[in-house]
Formats: C-alpha cells, structure tokens, sequence
C-alpha cells in the first residue's frame, strides 16, 4: 500500500455562473521515501493538486488515501489534526510570524498537538539545528536572510516529525545559491526516509527529485523516474535521532 | 488544546503590537473609570446625604398632640395637648422603641454676661442627646438626676453660646437667665448645623423636661406640652414603631374605631429614604452614561480585532495549514478580545479610582469606593470583550485556510 493514493481525483470549483475544472482526474501513488517534483505552468492544476494533497482541500469526486486513511471524507477538525501529525508545509513567501523568534516560529505546529512546554522547546531547539540554525534561535525573521528564512520554515515543517513534507515552490524567492541551499536540506530530509513532495515550474529545481510528474489541464501528463541530482554543497546537518538535549545560546 | 496555552498564544499576540493593543484598551479604560469614578462619587454623595438625615436623629418618630378645636376653628396640630407623661412611659416599653424623649419647647429670651438673645428653650429628657445624636463639645450634658431633682442646669447649642459669650469665653460654669430663673451653664453641644430644611439646630437652650415644667411652663402638668421624640430601634424598625405608637395611642385615649386620633405620628425616617433614593437615581444615571461609553469601548474593540483578523490572515492561514482546528483560531481570538477588554478594565479601575480621588482632592466632593462595583465593572468589560469579540473570531475560524495563505 502506497503512503499517498490518489484515484480519478476532481476538483471543480464555482466561479459564480462558470464551473472551472482544475483537476480532471488524477490518479498518483506515491511511496514513502520517494522525493517527487510535480510541475508544471500555472492554471495547469499543480497548486490545487498540492492542496488536497496537503488536506487544506477535498476533492470534488474520486478517492484520495493518505496513509490507509480516507481522508477525502473527513471535517475540518480532523484534518487539520492530519496537517498537524502526518504532513509539514514549506511555502514559497516563508510565512513565518513576524516580530516572533525562530524559535516560537518552529514550535508552531506543537502548540497545535498539545506538547508540553518543556518537550516544545528542545524539540524545536532540535529541528532548528538539523538546518543549522541552532545559533539564531533567538533571531527575528527581519533579522534573517531570505535563505535563512526558508531553513526556520523547513524546520518548522519537520519538528512534528511528518511523513511527508509538502514543499509549494520552495526556492521561488531565493537566489540560485541558496536555492542550492535549500534544496540540499530537502534532499537530506528525503535521504532520512520523509517524503518529499516538490511543486515548481522550474526545470532545474525539479531534477533534484527522483521523479517528476508533470500536469497540463488538470490532468498527470507524464510520470518518469530517473535518478536525482545531488544538491551541494550541502549544509552541516545534524542526524534526526539524536538532537541535544541542550544547546548552547 | 488547553485554555491556558490558548491564552499564552493571545498574549504573545497581543505583545507583538503593544501600542495598538494599548489604544483599543483604551475605550474600555475609559469606560470603566468613568464608572467607577462616577458611582464612587454618586454613592459618596448618597452616604453624605445619610449622615446629614443620621444627624438629624437615626430612625426618628416625632409624636404630636392633637388639634384644638373652639367652636368652628380648629387650632392645628399641638394646639390641644393630648399627650400624657404616663403616655410617654408607655410608648417607651413598646418593642420597636429604642428610645423616646419629651421635646417642650418654648421661646425665651435668655440673659448672659451683658448680652441677651431670643432663642428656644427645650425642656427634655437625657434620652435625647442620643436620640438626636448631639455630641457633648464641653462640659457634660445633664443626666436623670438633673431629670429626677429639676436642677437648674443648662446645655447650650453653639449659636447661643456664640451669642451670648462670643467666641473666646467658656461658658461652662457660668450663669444665664430665662426670665428671673437662673441656670447654671454645665456643657456646650457640639454644633450640628442646619437641618435639610434649614432651621439652625445649634440655636437652642438644653433643660430638663422637670425642671423646664416646674420653673417655665405653667398650666395643666400631666400633659405633655410638647412633642415626643422617639428612636425605632432600626431603619426597618422605623414604620412598625409608628404603627404601635399609633394603636398604642389610639387605645390609651379610648379613641372608638372610626373616630379620628387626636394626635399625629410623623416618620422623619421616611424624609431620610426619600432623599437617599434621589441620591442613589443620581448614581444610576451616572453609571448608566458611563456604562454607554463602555459598550463604545466595546465596539472600538470589535473594530481592531476585525482590522487584526483581516491583517493576520495570512497568519491564520499559517496556523490552520500546521494544524490549528477552527475551534484553537475562535478562541484564541476571542481570548485576546477578553484579554483586551479585562486589561482595561483592570487599568480603567485604577483610572477611575484615580479620577475619584482628585475629585475629591479639587472639590471636597464625597466619595465611597464599592468593592462590588469594582468587580462588576471588570467582570462586565470580560462581558464586552466575549460580546464583541465573538463576531471577529468567528470570522476567523471560517477562514478558508487556502485563501488566507494567499492573501496579499
């Protein structure tokens, strides 16, 4: 059984008098461990394909399996507890809160799933030091760079340790070396067993993924499986199993 | 997810933009100091009103004879005297009586050291020092052996002693004159003013009622050529006092039933109630304005939290797609409306107590602080923080979390 099964998935959403198809049927397993690109241009259905992927949507028809679970039927409660357990997000404008520390930014999703204050705090400490962010804990997002930005917003995504990390256009507001950057750390994650899955219109982003689907019209037009481009130079990154128990300041 | 967490997560929130969380608290501080400083002000004004009624005399009964009727003309109430001393010994074993004293009054003029001056005599009992409340401001009053032999001694009001003596001589020991009877002055009362009607209370000669009877009042002795005063032993006490002085009365004057009294039962009590309950109309009044400019308060706070839903929705958005069910983002908004408005009301408190004090410090108004009020006020502004921030928050928790992550 395959971690993520999407069977003739639609979506079809009202725009008033108009009915706009953006998915027209998709059907895509995806194993654990796989790191998976999905591109294509806009209005081609990838960013509403990454939506129900993400549970932030439900698909019109079809049947969208994540983990065993059907989750095209469930209420909003129960997935934003899937979107909190089983899934982390990386968003092309970062969205970390301003005027809040690294730190507070990363144990975000743990105020969510009811850990203590004592266990959020070193396990945000953690995931901050496998991007190497360990020493800007305390650092506002103004205070960081773009790249740096991105690396809080990954760790923010890891630190619920998910099954999959849902990445929409990662690099799309950084430059071509901190892209690199940023596409090293999603290879490692990929490289510890996460599931990765990728959106981006770029070619050059996508070749770091061992397969890419591309979409056209709400619909999979190609599915191919290749080996991936390695990201370097790669950051200093610290094995998940064993994050300190304190880290200095 | 725990209240308590919810709260931490509103107030970090609410931190992160400290001078508009500051100036939406405003309208609440505002609010609720005006009133808690215009029911400290009004319930001060009403307490002052009580004390001026409670000087007067506490839970007072005046008890007069009845009407003097000659031919067709009738003499008015007092003028036919009905009242007995065994009368008097009777109302005072009532239950509801506390106390009663005979109040006989005349005017005279009373004759010092080289001066003289028209005022009231009043013969009574020692019983109405404490009745009426008088203070003894020197020397002593005169007591039920003054009562019992009918000394010749005299307790003087403040405008007498003014008059007769001037300000700087003690008038203790010395002797006054009412016609050619001498009494030797043995205390000066401590003055009480006008009463609310403004008759001077301190223009007045203090004598025993035996003595007033033996060396002044002429005529028939066994009545009472006067008033009785009379105390209820509480301000409850008050109207079922006159109710037994007036059967009391009624059966000892073998009145038959139908026939009118031939004597009157005033409740100055009631004048006392009359006006604490204009007092207290006041203070309504006030608290309602100021209750009006704690709703605006509330409403200035629903309008920041609906600018902060729509400027944090990219936030909400975040917080939904990392797990946050509708439920965590309604309350947490909420929380930081309640947060909000319990805030002010805490620091309008202060405000308002604040204000009071100055009030009171600029214009020698009275003021009464009411614990109650405090907490009502606070806890009504956690109300308006609930009212007016429920609206926001549920905006909130319906956002689509989709929509909210792209909102520019």
């Amino acid at each position: 059984m395959a971690l993520i099964e999407l069977r003739d998935v639609t979506k079809v959403y009202d725009a008033g008098d108009v009915q706009v198809r953006a998915l027209g049927g998709v059907s895509l397993d995806v194993e654990t461990g796989e790191s998976i690109a999905i591109m294509g241009a806009s209005g081609s259905g990838k960013s509403t394909l990454m939506n129900v992927l993400g549970c932030l949507d439900r698909p019109t028809s079809g049947s969208y399996r994540l983990a065993g679970e059907d989750v095209g039927a469930l209420d909003r409660n129960r997935l934003a507890e899937i979107r909190n357990r089983t899934l982390g997000f990386v968003f092309q404008s970062f969205n970390l809160l301003a005027r809040t520390s690294a730190l507070e930014n990363v144990e975000l999703p743990l105020l969510y799933s009811g850990a203590s204050a004592v266990d959020r705090r070193r396990r945000a400490l953690g995931a901050l030091d496998r991007v190497g962010l360990a020493d800007r804990a305390h650092h506002h997002p103004s205070q960081l760079s773009g790249g740096q930005q991105q690396r809080v917003a990954i760790a923010r995504a890891l630190v619920g340790e998910p099954r999959i990390i849902l990445a929409d256009e990662p690099t799309g507001n950084l430059d071509s070396r901190t892209s690199l950057d940023v596409m090293s750390l999603l290879q490692a994650l990929g490289d510890s067993g996460i599931t990765v899955v990728l959106v981006t219109h770029e070619p050059d982003i996508s070749a770091f993924a061992s397969r890419v689907v591309e979409m056209r019209d709400g619909l999979v037009r190609s599915d191919t499986r290749r080996p991936a481009l390695r990201a370097v130079p790669a950051p200093v990154l610290v094995p998940v199993a064993a994050p300190p128990a304190e880290v200095s300041r | 997810m725990s209240p308590l967490r919810i709260a931490a997560i509103a107030a970090r929130a609410l931190m992160r933009n400290k001078l508009r969380s500051f100036l939406t608290m405003l309208g609440v501080i505002i609010g609720v100091g005006a009133v808690i400083a215009m029911t400290a002000i009004g319930a001060g004004a009403s307490a002052r009103v009580q004390a001026t009624f409670e000087g007067m005399g506490s839970n007072m009964l005046v008890i007069m004879s009845g009407s003097s009727q000659q031919g067709g003309a009738r003499g008015g109430a007092g003028t036919q005297p009905t009242l007995t001393w065994t009368d008097l010994d009777a109302i005072r074993a009532l239950p509801s009586v506390r106390l009663a004293a005979p109040s006989l009054q005349r005017p005279a003029q009373v004759m010092g050291e080289g001066q003289n001056w028209g005022t009231t005599i009043q013969g009574t009992t020692p019983e109405l020092f404490d009745i009426r409340n008088w203070k003894i401001a020197r020397g002593r009053f005169f007591d039920e052996d003054d009562e019992r032999l009918g000394t010749k001694v005299a307790v003087l009001g403040n405008t007498v002693v003014q008059n007769l003596f001037g300000p700087y001589e003690s008038p203790v020991g010395q002797v006054i004159r009412v016609g050619q009877v001498p009494f030797e002055v043995i205390g000066v009362a401590a003055p009480k003013g006008q009463t609310g009607f403004g008759q001077d209370q301190d223009d007045v000669v203090l004598i025993p009622a035996r003595t007033f009877r033996a060396k002044l009042q002429g005529g028939l002795q066994q009545f009472i050529a006067g008033t009785v005063v009379v105390s209820a032993t509480s301000a409850a006490d008050a109207a079922p006092a006159q109710a037994q002085v007036e059967e009391l009365l009624r059966a000892r004057h073998r009145i038959a039933s139908g026939n009118p009294d031939d004597f009157r039962v005033r409740n100055l009590s009631e004048i006392a109630s009359a006006q604490q309950e204009g007092a207290r109309t006041m203070t309504s009044l006030l608290a309602g304005i100021a209750l009006v400019s704690l709703v605006v308060g509330g409403i200035g706070i629903m309008n920041i939290m609906l600018v902060s839903v729509t400027e944090r929705t990219r936030e909400i958005g975040l917080r939904m797609a990392v797990g946050a069910k509708p439920r965590s983002i309604l309350t947490q908004f909420l929380v930081e409306a309640v947060a909000l408005s319990v805030a002010g009301g805490i620091v309008g408190t202060a405000a308002g107590l604040g204000a009071a004090a100055w009030l009171v410090a600029r214009f020698g108004w009275p003021m009464l602080v009411q614990p109650q009020i405090i907490l009502a006020a606070v806890a009504f502004s956690a109300v308006v923080g609930v009212v007016f921030g429920m609206w926001p928050a549920l905006q909130a928790s319906r956002l689509d979390p989709i929509q909210a992550l792209r909102y520019e």
